[in-house]
């Protein structure tokens, strides 16, 4: 398997800000990798280090399998980029742009480019100063999606479009996943857009990469909701290890549970009766918030090493 | 009206800095000028004798008519234009910034969303640049008055420039409902500014009815020492008021963030010549080039038109030739007079130098610059693509005011050919001096872009020192530091090969350090 980004131990400061402390990033060629972190994390950051628009000041970063900072005219053929915040040349229509920069990155596919204009609903004669922030981004994403590149680079592309525009993105983007020769990189803060699209997600934090792997992988570091209607009373459920916020109502329980221990639990449970079961998967969401949560990432929670 | 007070502390805060050195710099101006006159004609007799000479009409052209043989009447003759040009200026760039600036950035849409009136970011605009006009009108009085100049005159100085302030904040407040973007809003009260300066050149040195239409005129017409005409400061107000309810009557017509002209569509797909960081960078500089042309041209030509009184001067007068040296002459009064013009449209092309040079840092601040850098556009070749534009169209507006100015001149004195050849290269010659300020931009860009508009500071500084700095006796090593004091004195004295090499030279080892800078850096900048 090789690598389409490989970064290792990156840092970045800006004055006394550490923006990036010992990144590590690793995303296959093919993938859809999502890179998953609160506001200020450092994605944008770790994002303009990949294009050679910042210079690291430690640590090792490849794209493509070579350096983003000395090669970055000859990898930026192979790439196409959405900024998370696009900002357009005022007097340029939205065609214009997209022409320009298509054109810039060595040519754009026209049927390719009237389908995804058609798709995004994206009037191409309005002016750059006309265009709402929605607007700007589609004009963005048209310009990269219609290119013919191994990698795209988004990111936050859907932060100002409305849901059936992210809808229209998500058909796009598993499009993409379908040719399997494309990789894309995916900032975004928004779990669903990640859970739909990614085969592999990086949270960073801080300027660090707390967690790193397939949904499924980091699915088992969850707890999976568990509502269960018994047929008797059950005892010392609230004692066995992996089980948390027990309640107990009218003979129906309600607890979530440690992946791990999740067929100890289910043993007791049967052995009781069970007429009735509903269990929730683990969501992206209780993973992020886990690492959102800044006092409880601070405090003792435990890493797992598998992951990392 | 609810908010106003607010959002002028709020643009009292913003400006605190800029709004400072513009006041105490132009009122001080006068009261230096009047000083070193003092010095410079001590006797009644020395002040009849220079006097004379000045009401030729080239000089008039340039300056306006000497109104009366005094300190008080040679200052405002000096100074007086210079004064009114930045006085308006710095009212256009006040209140443009604090509306249409505000309104296309989209803070204004927040402010809006508070407790603020409709006409709230307007009158704040206003209230501080009338303050900000009155200010310099009462300080520079004063200042007169303080090196003993009669109060009246003083006063009647103060005032014109003062309410010629006014005027310019109110055409201004019209301006900025027109055009969406706040660039488009300062150039057409720019232009304005601009016309009616040459407006009142063609009107006193023939036409008088011509520098009546002009504001200009009307400032200079005031008479300061020389039987105040208080009466046309009513002039101002009535055109003031008017302007500023055409502004006030705009803005309840028009939805936030809209001009009042339509925004028309553009193409859905864009030109074959749109391909390249050039093809970019010439859509995103021929307006502001074409302006510039037109600008310099017009000036080339009424400068031109002018140039012709000075030889019908009977008798050449040794105090006319010292006057006209002063300005940057050496030999030859139409040649010097024109030398002395060119030298002056070589600063102003540095004026689009600078601004087409700035660019650069306009298109990485808004951001624009990171989607075109992560092409394979390299930073050199997008740096490159605006800089032909600092560099050529520098050349290119310098050619047309030199040409401009050789047809109207030459037409007159029957030889069309010659004349467009010599001033062609009168102005010509100041495109080195212009360059070395487009190294200093691209230099800051380079190693320090938050300081990059220090080139603005720059060119004032070495206009100054080279305009007033012969006059105020200033030190020649101080007078080195800027271009301009090396640039050959074109047409009159002999072409000079040495320090036009040396400012290209300088010019590009200032570029080349800039651009390797700008290599190594971030991007966007920090």
């Amino acid at each position: 398997m090789t690598e389409a980004i490989r970064v290792d131990a990156l840092v970045k400061t800006f004055g006394r800000t550490r923006a990036l402390d010992g990144l590590d990033l690793s995303v296959r060629t093919g993938e859809v990798h999502g890179f998953l972190g609160p506001n200020g994390a450092g994605k944008s950051t770790t994002i303009r280090v990949l294009l050679g628009l910042l210079h690291a000041d430690s640590g090792e970063a490849r794209l493509l399998g070579r350096d983003p900072w000395k090669d970055a005219t000859e990898l930026h053929r192979r790439l196409a980029y959405v900024p998370g915040d696009v900002t357009l040349w005022p007097s340029l229509s939205g065609g214009e742009v997209i022409d320009l920069l298509g054109r810039l990155r060595g040519g754009l596919d026209p049927a390719r480019r009237k389908e995804l204009l058609e798709r995004f609903d994206l009037d191409p004669t309005k002016k750059g100063r006309t265009y709402s922030k929605g607007n700007r981004q589609k004009v963005a994403l048209v310009a990269a999606l219609a290119s013919d590149v191994e990698l795209i680079v988004l990111d936050e592309p859907t932060s100002g479009l409305d849901p059936l525009m992210e809808e229209v993105f998500r058909e796009v983007i598993r499009e993409e996943q379908r040719r399997g020769d494309r990789t894309v990189l995916l900032s975004s803060h928004i779990l669903a857009e990640v859970e739909a699209l990614c085969d592999r997600v990086t949270i960073i934090r801080d300027g660090r990469a707390v967690e790193t792997g397939t949904l499924q992988s980091l699915r088992h570091l969850t707890r999976t909701s568990i509502q269960a209607e018994l047929a008797g009373p059950v005892d010392g459920l609230g004692e066995l290890v992996g089980v948390h916020d027990l309640q107990a109502h009218n003979g129906t329980v309600r607890f979530s549970v440690d992946n791990a221990e999740l067929d100890a639990v289910l043993r007791r449970l049967t052995a009781v009766g069970v007429r009735g079961l509903t269990s929730t998967p683990p969501t992206l969401e209780e993973l992020f918030l886990r690492h959102y949560d800044r006092a409880a990432a601070d405090g003792a929670k435990p890493r797992s090493g598998a992951v990392r | 009206m609810t908010g106003t007070g607010a959002l002028a502390r709020l643009a009292l805060r913003l400006d605190r800095v800029r709004l400072t050195v513009w006041v105490l710099g132009l009122a001080l101006m006068p009261m230096g000028t009047a000083a070193n006159y003092q010095k410079l004609y001590p006797t009644e007799a020395d002040l009849q004798a220079v006097s004379g000479v000045l009401s030729n009409p080239s000089l008039v052209a340039l300056s306006g008519p000497l109104f009366g043989a005094s300190i008080g009447g040679l200052t405002v003759w000096k100074i007086g234009v210079s004064e009114l040009i930045l006085i308006g200026l710095m009212s256009v760039l006040t209140v443009v910034r604090h509306t249409r600036t505000e309104e296309e950035t989209g803070r204004l849409e927040m402010l809006r969303a508070t407790v603020i009136g409709r006409y709230a970011p307007l009158s704040a605009a206003l209230a501080v640049t009338v303050a900000a006009d009155l200010a310099i009108g009462l300080l520079g009085a004063l200042g007169l008055v303080a090196v003993g100049l009669d109060p009246a005159g003083a006063f009647a100085f103060g005032l014109a420039t003062a309410l010629f302030g006014v005027l310019f904040a109110a055409i201004a407040a019209a301006t900025a409902q027109l055009t969406r973007g706040a660039r488009a809003a300062t150039g057409i009260a720019g232009a304005v500014l601009g016309g009616t300066y040459l407006l009142r050149a063609v009107g006193d040195t023939g036409p008088t009815a011509l520098s009546w239409l002009s504001p200009s005129g009307w400032a200079l017409h005031m008479r300061p020492f020389a039987g105040e005409r208080w009466w046309i400061a009513l002039l101002f107000v009535g055109f003031a008021v008017l302007f500023a309810a055409v502004g006030y009557v705009l803005v309840d017509r028009r939805d936030v963030g809209a001009g009042l002209l339509a925004e028309r569509p553009g193409p859905a797909q864009a030109a074959p010549a749109l391909r390249s960081p050039l093809g970019l960078a010439w859509r995103l500089h021929r307006g502001l080039l074409l302006a510039w042309v037109v600008a310099l041209a017009a000036a080339g030509a009424v400068m031109g038109g002018a140039a012709v009184g000075i030889g019908n001067l009977s008798s050449p007068n040794q105090q006319l030739t010292d006057v006209l040296s002063r300005m940057g002459g050496r030999s030859g009064l139409t040649d010097a007079f024109l030398g002395a013009i060119y030298g002056l449209i070589g600063q102003l092309a540095a004026a689009y130098t600078i601004q087409a040079t700035l660019r650069l840092r306009q298109e990485e601040s808004s951001g624009r610059v990171e989607a075109l850098l992560a092409t394979r556009v390299g930073r050199l070749r997008w740096a490159a693509s605006h800089l032909v534009f600092a560099v050529l169209g520098t050349a290119v507006l310098l050619a047309a005011a030199g040409i401009a100015g050789g047809l109207v001149y030459g037409a007159q004195v029957h030889d069309t050919g010659g004349q467009t050849a010599r001033l062609l290269g009168a102005a010509m010659v100041q495109l080195p001096a212009a360059l070395v300020l487009a190294g200093l931009g691209i230099a800051l860009i380079g190693f320090a872009p938050r300081l990059s508009t220090l080139t603005w500071a720059a060119l004032i500084v070495s206009v100054l020192l080279v305009e007033l700095g012969a006059l105020f006796g200033i030190n020649q090593y101080l007078l080195d530091v800027t271009p301009f004091a090396h640039v050959p004195k074109l047409p009159g004295s002999a072409f000079t090969a040495t320090p036009v090499v040396w400012l290209t030279v300088v010019a590009l080892a200032l570029g080349a350090a800039g651009l390797a800078g700008l290599r190594r850096r971030d991007m966007p900048a920090t």
